[in-house]
């Protein structure tokens, strides 16, 4: 019989030894999935994990893809994780995002097809709003209202998608696109567009916003006193009530701020790697980031680490996709078992694990 | 003999519990189980009603071997118990809560029938259709004793009953418990009241650390003496020298204000004021609105009409953070959760309500070493047992964390300080040494409310007492000569006739 | 006016019941989850992995029948994946059910590869002699397969269970306070792993009503919000299963309505039509959650918090 014993102390070792058991973990699972799948386990394991890096064919495309990747990963998953801190869970994130990207296209969209320095500013602040709020929407409803945001804010993405089909399709579409849906291609067009900064890094603005955000996160979290604030709330919010926090505050904080943060990955996204507003330019970054924030166990350096990780997965996956014919859904069932077990390994930093008989019979 | 108990040993990691504890109880016999906080009461009583089962030793129950596996077995084998903190669902009424409690209920009409049957000849009186949550602490007992006597129990074990009960309460359960005992009926009785004790118990077996160290009649035996089993030592008992209070610090004038939870109590028309060097104590049941009241003298609650002043200005709007940069500072009841944060450490801890008075923080931003040497100052002045300032509040023994919590406040040189259940849960020699600390800050010259509901501890410090029942509260009077039964009649709510006295 | 006129009420009202059972299936089950202290976000998960489990085994086997059972069980083996995180090893709920739900999404479009465009065997429906011939009540209560009345027996089922029985009355307490159920002997991990089994199962049915009878086929990501509205529809019914009821035939008659709006080509935008089930969930949501102090009383309190057993 095994029995759980609550630790005095939460454990540093398993706190940081958890996510990469979890990963491990993950690898022999998925490696099961594809043999069941009929596919050579080790060899999908390996083109996930370690072709895109390491592969003389494909480690020159598949590189500079890591941090493109990555770039809105950390983003988003860096202004989710001090909300998911104080146990306000914004999951409305892909939303925000895509709110972002057309709030930002827009603004691009209307001085089209003017040059200017200031174009591409004002678009970056647009998409920030925009996904602000968006995410104000719940947080509004919340502190007014006491209405749930896990709800509200995963109610939003499905108007935010049907709101994007409206746009690629209606007002935003291209008017010289020949009838097909999608707006300008605003990659092509220089005043609005996001370029690769240094040629074959795949770093972009947006990658360089998710570094800082990483830093601001981290000096927030360990130095300031909002950060002191949120990791209360999250941890004992009748504490942090005694303790003179504001508990309305901090929901608008926390939401604002990872509906900005989102809403910007939206925007880098939509004028850099995917171009232009179509009906599915988003690819769920904004639901894979909530995976992000954990497997980085809500730590702006873990979440960096994770971000850059499942951009591996999803570089890799693609490319077993196209070498091993191992379907994306796979990829994406991958990407759930990784969740499941790091919340499955999280035990053992609070508890330690006795061998013994029984308590209670 | 009903029940015998040889050499009972349960340890848990770090610590023996319970150490080859034997004693037995014959038939009728009412027998008090004596010892302080962490004695290893609750874990011996948890072994016979069968929650925990022990590492070695042997029970048994009326000539048989006794091994309860869960609950339900000593349920069925005649054992029953009534549980210091309610196991109890607020939001299920009273028969569904006494459903809950056996193993074979009757259909719910007829249940209620027996519960009224049960409550008249008892002497307990009690409705079962209302919900459990609207009713007091005092009701809260009746429920789970009655479900206990609905079962036809041979023995019946009594966690601390009397500790959220008024006197005059305290008089009819020990009606209750002796016609009880004269049917038949044997009583494990656990408490560290020894006055109790004296007037109910046939026997008692005294615990500390885990270890029978004591067995007598109480009867036959002073109060002094029993004490000084429990504790082992000479208790220091707090002192003070008089002093004359000085200017009106803290002002509540009619104070009411709307709970948070749905389950809360409103606080109703509340006024009291205390002045510098004085300590002023409000009793009161549990559940009669003390969480409330310190909410609202620590902002955690706002009143908007100004009843709550500092110095005669009024301070109810603003919040906990504000309240302390005026030096009015504050220690709830609940040290887990409430006054300090389980999984962080004692520094971060120090966080919570001292970050401004002690500059630990500037624009903002935290100082870390100023946190660990005020948390560690913290720990120096007031003895709190840790290995370090770096270990989670959650490791901390319920004493020492108490220490830490009041420490935090007094040595950031309060003006006013409102404390709830200071020295709850807490072993002797921690609750003398925070008693001490109280009176000296009023002697400093600050105001002192201590809110609690261990009425012997409010008469060792307090100058002047009121009652809280179901949030008002009586006009305070001068400690000294109140009797018992007038302060039960303050706690039961009878506040008119005194005033008529005065 | 022409609009309207062109929409036959009755008719509208029989597909309003179809168009709810999925969701009111979903519901009821996570009420039971809830009551019982557990909050499961993972019934968009549990439903969609219902949705191809039902339609795969179906499909095989020719049978709907057998393919609602499979639903029912594919849908409880996933959520006890949640149950055994979230009881045994205490991993928070509300990550646990986004985990429930990333994956199901995921795991359904792989079983699924296989399965797009392919028709599932029809179910019959089950016209009650008689009463099925009344004009306009007759189409609109008794011309349904056996699912719907299935999901109505189902509300009654739980209702009388939470209200009458012992079983009932335990669930309650252990979703009210976890500590006190465990001091009465109450075994409240197991009485909660066999609830979150019973709403897997009941979301799995829901989701291949999905996929077998009121699309039917499989697509990838079919349920489009279905368990988050069901979800939804559970703080609204403030955990009453007749109110559930109430919601989700509201929530059906509003996407009914907006389907037949968009085929009536109303001006305006298909997207904006579709997307007023979700804003009507909002509206609602805001609605029960600001007469707060009520619905708080019937939340059950333990709702959402790990219970570890001391001792």
């Amino acid at each position: 019989m095994i029995r759980l014993i609550k630790r005095p102390t939460p454990s540093r070792f398993w706190t940081a030894a958890t996510p990469v058991l979890a990963v491990l973990l993950t690898m022999i699972a998925g490696g099961l999935m594809f043999a069941a799948l009929g596919k050579d386990p080790v060899a999908a394991i390996r083109t996930i994990f370690y072709d895109p890096l390491f592969d003389p064919n494909f480690a020159s495309y598949s590189r500079p893809q890591l941090l493109v990747k990555a770039g809105p990963l950390i983003l988003i998953a860096v202004g989710l994780s001090l909300g998911f801190r104080a146990g306000i869970w914004n999951i409305g994130a892909e939303g925000q995002y895509i709110i972002g990207a057309l709030c930002g296209a827009a603004v691009g969209l209307a001085f089209y097809p003017a040059e200017g320095w200031y174009i591409f500013p004002l678009m970056v602040m647009a998409g920030a709003l925009g996904g602000w709020a968006w995410a104000m929407i719940p947080a509004i409803l919340k502190t007014r209202f006491n209405t749930n945001e896990i709800l509200v804010s995963l109610l939003l993405v499905y108007v935010a998608q049907q709101l994007l089909a409206a746009m690629a399709l209606g007002r935003m579409r291209n008017p010289q696109g020949g009838g097909f849906p999608g707006s300008r291609n605003l990659s092509q067009y220089p005043a609005a567009s996001n370029p690769e900064l240094i040629a074959g890094t795949g770093m972009h603005w947006g990658v360089v916003a998710a570094f800082i955000a990483v830093i601001a996160g981290y000096i927030l979290l360990q130095r300031h006193m909002l950060g002191f604030q949120i990791r209360l709330s999250g941890q004992a919010p009748r504490a942090a009530r005694f303790a003179g926090v504001n508990p309305a505050r901090l929901v608008v904080f926390c939401l604002g701020v990872s509906g900005a943060l989102a809403g910007l990955a939206g925007l880098f996204e939509v004028t850099g790697p995917a171009g232009q507003i179509t009906i599915d330019f988003n690819s769920g970054y904004g639901f894979t980031a909530i995976i992000v924030a954990f497997l980085g166990r809500l730590h702006p350096v873990g979440i960096l680490l994770a971000g850059l990780l499942m951009a591996l997965t999803y570089i890799g996956g693609e490319l077993a996709q196209f070498m091993l014919g191992i379907p994306s859904a796979a990829i994406q069932a991958f990407q759930g078992m990784l969740l499941f077990f790091l919340l499955a390994v999280d035990l053992l930093s609070n508890y330690r694990i006795q061998l013994g008989r029984p308590e209670v019979a | 003999m009903l029940l015998t108990i040889e050499g009972l040993t349960k340890a848990y990691p770090g610590v023996v519990a319970n150490d080859h504890v034997s004693f037995s109880i014959g038939n009728g016999e009412v027998h008090a189980l004596l010892g302080e906080n962490g004695a290893g009461k609750s874990t011996l009583v948890k072994m016979i009603y069968g929650l925990v089962r022990p590492d070695s030793g042997r029970m048994t129950l009326r000539g048989v071997p006794y091994e309860p596996a869960n609950p339900n077995a000593a349920r069925s084998a005649g054992v029953a118990m009534v549980f210091q903190h309610f196991s109890l669902f607020e939001a299920l009424n009273v028969a569904e809560n006494v459903a809950l409690g056996m193993d074979h209920p009757p259909p719910q009409r007829q249940l209620a029938r027996r519960i009224r049957e049960v409550s008249e000849t008892y002497g307990l009186p009690l409705d079962p259709s209302r919900l459990v949550g609207d009713l007091s602490a005092g009701e809260r007992q009746r429920v789970e004793i009655i479900r206990c006597l609905l079962q036809d129990p041979k023995l019946l074990i009594m966690d601390e009953p009397t500790s959220v009960l008024t006197p005059q309460e305290v008089d009819i359960l020990f009606q209750t418990l002796r016609r009880l005992a004269a049917d038949g009926t044997s009583i494990l009785y656990i408490s560290h009241k020894l006055e109790e004790i004296r007037s109910l118990c046939d026997s008692a077996t005294i615990l500390r650390l885990g270890k029978v160290v004591g067995r007598c009649t109480p009867r036959e035996v002073s109060a002094r003496e029993m004490a000084e089993m429990m504790v082992g030592t000479t208790l220091q008992v707090p002192t003070r020298a008089a002093t004359e209070p000085g200017e009106v610090l803290l002002e509540v004038s009619n104070l009411t204000l709307r709970p948070a939870s749905p389950f809360g109590t409103v606080l109703r028309d509340v006024s009291f004021s205390v002045r510098a060097g004085e300590v002023l104590g409000i009793g009161g049941v549990a559940g009669n609105g003390q969480d409330e009241l310190l909410s609202a003298l620590s902002g955690e609650a706002r009143d908007l009409d100004g009843a709550v002043r500092l110095r005669g200005r009024p301070i109810g709007k603003l919040g906990p953070t504000e309240r302390r940069g005026l030096a009015v500072l504050s220690a709830p009841e609940e040290r887990l959760g409430h006054a300090a944060a389980p999984d962080m450490s004692l520094t971060e801890n120090v966080l919570l309500t001292a970050a401004r008075r002690e500059g630990l923080q500037s624009h903002g931003f935290l100082n870390w070493g100023k946190s660990r040497g005020f948390a560690e100052k913290v720990i120096r002045a007031f003895d709190v047992r840790t290995p370090g300032a770096d270990v989670a509040a959650r490791a901390l023994s319920g004493g020492n964390l108490q220490k830490f919590v009041i420490g935090r406040e007094v040595l950031q040189r309060p003006e006013v300080l409102v404390v709830n259940q200071p020295t709850w849960g807490v072993d002797a020699a921690a609750a003398a040494a925070i008693r001490q600390a109280l009176l000296d800050l009023a002697q400093g010259g600050a105001a002192v409310v201590v809110i609690s509901q261990d009425l012997d501890e409010l008469m060792e410090i307090a100058d002047r007492f009121a009652a809280l029942n179901e949030g008002r509260l009586s006009p305070p009077r001068p400690t000294r000569g109140l009797t018992m039964e007038q302060i039960g009649l303050m706690l039961g709510g009878a506040h008119d006739m005194d005033v008529a006295h005065v | 006016m022409d609009i309207f006129g062109s929409i036959n009420l009755w008719v509208l009202l029989a597909s309003l019941m179809v168009a709810a059972t999925p969701i009111l299936l979903a519901a009821i089950g996570e009420l039971v989850v809830e009551k019982a202290g557990v909050l499961n976000l993972g019934v968009e998960g549990m439903m969609i992995t219902g949705a191809i489990c039902g339609f795969a085994v179906a499909v095989e086997s020719g049978s709907p029948a057998l393919g609602f059972l499979g639903a029912a069980v594919g849908g409880a083996v996933l959520s006890l994946i949640f149950g055994v995180l979230t009881q045994v090893l205490l991993a928070n709920q509300v990550a646990t059910g986004l985990a429930l739900t990333l994956f199901g999404l995921g795991f359904s479009a792989l079983i699924g590869q296989g399965y797009i465009g392919v028709r599932p065997p029809a179910m019959p429906r089950l016209d009650i002699p008689v009463l099925a011939e009344l004009p306009g009540l007759g189409r609109v209560l008794f011309r349904h397969d056996v699912i719907v009345y299935l999901s109505i027996a189902l509300v009654a089922g739980v209702w009388a269970m939470l209200r009458y029985s012992r079983i009932g009355l335990i669930l309650r307490a252990v979703g009210e306070n976890h500590d006190a159920a465990h001091a009465l002997g109450y075994k409240v991990v197991r009485i909660r792993i066999l609830a979150i089994m019973f709403g897997g199962a009941c979301a799995g049915l829901g989701g291949a009503y999905l996929s077998l009878i009121r699309v039917p086929q499989w697509t990838e990501g079919m349920t489009a919000g279905a368990g988050w509205i069901a979800l939804a529809i559970v703080v609204f019914a403030s955990w009453r299963p007749w109110r559930a009821l109430l919601g989700a035939y509201l929530f059906g008659g509003i996407a009914v309505l907006q389907l037949n709006l968009q085929a009536a080509g109303v001006r305006i935008p298909v997207e904006y039509l579709s997307m007023s089930p979700y804003l009507i969930t909002i509206l609602v949501l805001v609605i029960m959650s600001s007469g707060r102090s009520r619905a708080a009383l019937n939340a059950p309190a333990s709702l959402g918090k790990s219970f570890h057993a001391q001792g």
